[in-house]
């Protein structure tokens, strides 16, 4: 299970990680392979607000549909619009081109309230 | 286009392996399969009858086959299909039990089926009857006092439960917005609170598997509406605490929905109106043995507490004073869920159902279900994981987590073999709380013979993923079926849900259409 040293995580398997005082946001390894082929994401559009925990958009896959959560709050900058038409970048490479969104952090303090990859690695064994 | 002869039987795995024709591959124009042998209505062109902005601007193209090709096609088809009447179904949650013949029978019958809905009253004295008797008995099933018959399935009826609860709490100058559902729930939860403006709030699962009692009082205030809960859970599992639970919801000032897809477990034993439940719709293609969706139409009543039945669904069927039945609408009624009065045929087959069975049968419908299902966990025991390990009611949750990790074998590699082994596969990968799920329902229509075959082939797919020389057999399974392994994943990212026979079959279906093996 590949879980990189320099991100945060989520109990609900989201990665987090800051970039100069923005976040990008993905789903995890462990996340990916417990969803299976993902078939359809569904993100928020840019400028749209997102509390920490709360809802940010759905993953979909043969298997089920599944909820993401936003690990800080902020505005959305960025979508990773390029999972339209290629969703399976998200099982391919989740840490990389299967990012979801970046986020503006309105309080960048809320990133050391997640875990480390140690303690991700913990909660997922 | 060169048509494809119909009447030549080379996909009918009698006769051979190739893929089934569409009906447009076998249409040749001008031939149809039907014509008006005995009208002496005359002819009229459709130009005559509809305003021209009415009218396509080019006919629509439909296929053209013959009576003959047409029921070869379907009969063909159906050779291809795994039904409730070819072989154990043990599709957890969704009750796929044998639909009794006479069920079929009496839906048969002109008297029944022969009846127009807008029949006066009068001439339908012997349906209207029937359809109040039905009520009552789903009523006395369910320990509830009035019901609707009108919603189409189950999901259907979880709408008008939740359009009922609004009502209710309009009634009560109350503007809730949100309904409770736990994480374990069916999929239909979510969405059925969705589409009726509420907003879901989920609770988690405690490791016995029950409702977590301290997590949902903490989220019990005065904006919650209700909370979904199906009772014995997703996982099998009789939720113990449930009179605590429904308790707590009432505190709330909210009311509690009792999802029906899992009644079969308690039928003739408990009766959700005892545990708390407010509001119950039921499946009766699960448990009264109608036809499913696909085979349907199903049906999914509703029946209430007395003091929700003034916003039911109406008009409703009615002993009048005069003595006749008839048709009442409730004084609040939240309006019409269905045209008519519902899939009255699919309405008919559970009243036989249920006349057939009697108070006696019913109970034994469930106790065997559950004798059944508990059996059969025992005996997988020895081969997958039982989390949530205590006695399960209609159906048993187990786990490919082990023969996963020691064989890279899935869950869905286990339902694709057990095809070639001769029976449906189970559901899969849900509840979602357990980790490579096998859900399995073998219901009570199965004999311990078949029982017992099904508990040896599961436990032979695992053995054989532990045998060197032997462990891919299910990774490229089904291999003897008429369709092969499909490509899940790509058929949902590359949706062709039409077929346009102009682009010579369809927008990158063509090739799929034609791929009988995977």
């Amino acid at each position: 299970m590949n879980i990189p040293d320099e991100l945060r995580y989520t109990s609900d398997h989201e990665w987090a990680k800051d970039e100069n005082g923005k976040v990008r946001v993905g789903i995890t390894d462990f996340a990916q392979d417990a969803l299976g082929d993902v078939v359809f994401v569904q993100l928020p559009e840019t400028g749209t607000l997102v509390e920490q925990g709360g809802p940010l958009g759905e993953v979909e896959s043969t298997k089920s549909v599944s909820q993401i959560y936003a690990p800080v709050s902020g505005t959305i900058v960025e979508v990773n619009a390029s999972l339209t038409d290629t969703p399976e970048r998200l099982n391919e490479e989740p840490y990389e081109g299967g990012w979801l969104v970046v986020i503006e952090a309105s309080d960048l303090s809320e990133l050391d309230g997640l875990l480390d990859a140690a303690g991700y690695r913990e909660a997922t064994e | 286009m060169t048509a494809s002869p119909g009447g030549r039987a080379l996909s009918a795995p009698l006769a051979g392996r190739e893929s089934e024709p569409t009906l447009f591959e076998l249409s040749v124009p001008g031939r149809q399969a039907s014509s008006f042998r005995t009208t002496s209505l005359p002819e009229w062109p459709a130009e005559d009858l509809v305003p021209g902005e009415w009218l396509p601007e080019a006919p629509v193209e439909l296929p053209e086959v013959s009576e003959r090709d047409l029921v070869a096609h379907f009969t063909r088809l159906s050779h291809r299909q795994y039904s409730v009447d070819l072989g154990a179904y043990p599709l957890g949650s969704c009750t796929m039990k044998y639909n009794p013949k006479l069920c079929d029978e009496a839906a048969g019958m002109a008297a029944f089926a022969g009846v127009h809905p807008a029949a006066p009253p009068a001439l339908a004295q012997g349906w209207l009857e029937l359809l109040v008797e039905l009520e009552e008995m789903l009523c006395a099933v369910t320990g509830m006092s009035a019901a609707t018959l009108q919603p189409a399935a189950g999901a259907a009826g979880e709408l008008t439960g939740l359009l009922l609860m609004r009502a209710w709490h309009d009634a009560h100058h109350e503007a809730r917005r949100r309904v409770i559902i736990p994480d374990a729930a069916h999929g239909t939860n979510p969405a059925s609170v969705t589409i009726s403006g509420y907003e879901v709030t989920t609770v988690g699962t405690t490791e016995r598997g029950d409702v977590d009692l301290s997590e949902l009082r903490s989220v019990l205030d005065t904006d919650v509406a209700g909370m979904m809960l199906t009772n014995p859970n997703t996982l099998g599992l009789f939720e113990e605490n449930i009179i605590a639970v429904t308790d707590a919801v009432h505190e709330a000032g909210a009311l509690m929905y009792y999802d029906g897809a899992n009644l079969n477990a308690i039928l003739g034993v408990v009766r959700p109106g005892d545990m708390g439940f407010d509001i119950v719709h039921l499946n009766l293609h699960k448990t009264f043995a109608t036809p499913h969706g696909g085979g349907g139409p199903g049906a999914g009543p509703v029946a209430v507490r007395t003091e929700l039945s003034p916003f039911l669904p109406g008009p409703r069927p009615s002993l009048l004073d005069d003595g006749s039945y008839g048709w009442t609408s409730p004084p609040r009624s939240i309006g019409r869920v269905h045209s008519w009065h519902g899939n009255a045929l699919v309405l008919l087959r559970a009243w036989t159902y249920l006349r057939l069975h009697g108070p006696e049968g019913l109970r034994r419908v469930a106790e065997v279900a559950v004798l059944n299902a508990n059996w059969l966990k025992e005996q997988l025991r020895a081969s997958y994981d039982v989390p949530y390990d205590r006695p399960v009611m209609h159906e048993c949750v187990v786990s490919a987590s082990s023969l996963e990790r020691d064989t890279g074998l899935r869950a869905l590699d286990v339902a694709k073999r057990l095809l070639e082994l001769g029976f449906h596969a189970p559901t899969i990968y849900f509840p979602h709380i357990v980790h490579e799920a096998l859900m399995i329902e073998p219901t009570e229509t199965e004999s311990p013979q078949t029982v017992a075959a099904l508990a040896d082939a599961l436990a032979e797919i695992a053995a054989e993923a532990r045998t060197a020389g032997r462990a891919d057999a299910a990774r490229a399974a089904p291999r003897t079926t008429p369709v092969g392994r499909l490509d899940e994943a790509r058929a949902a990212r590359n949706l062709v849900a039409t077929y346009d026979q102009r682009a010579g079959g369809g927008d990158g279906g063509g090739d799929g259409a034609h791929d009988s093996r995977g």
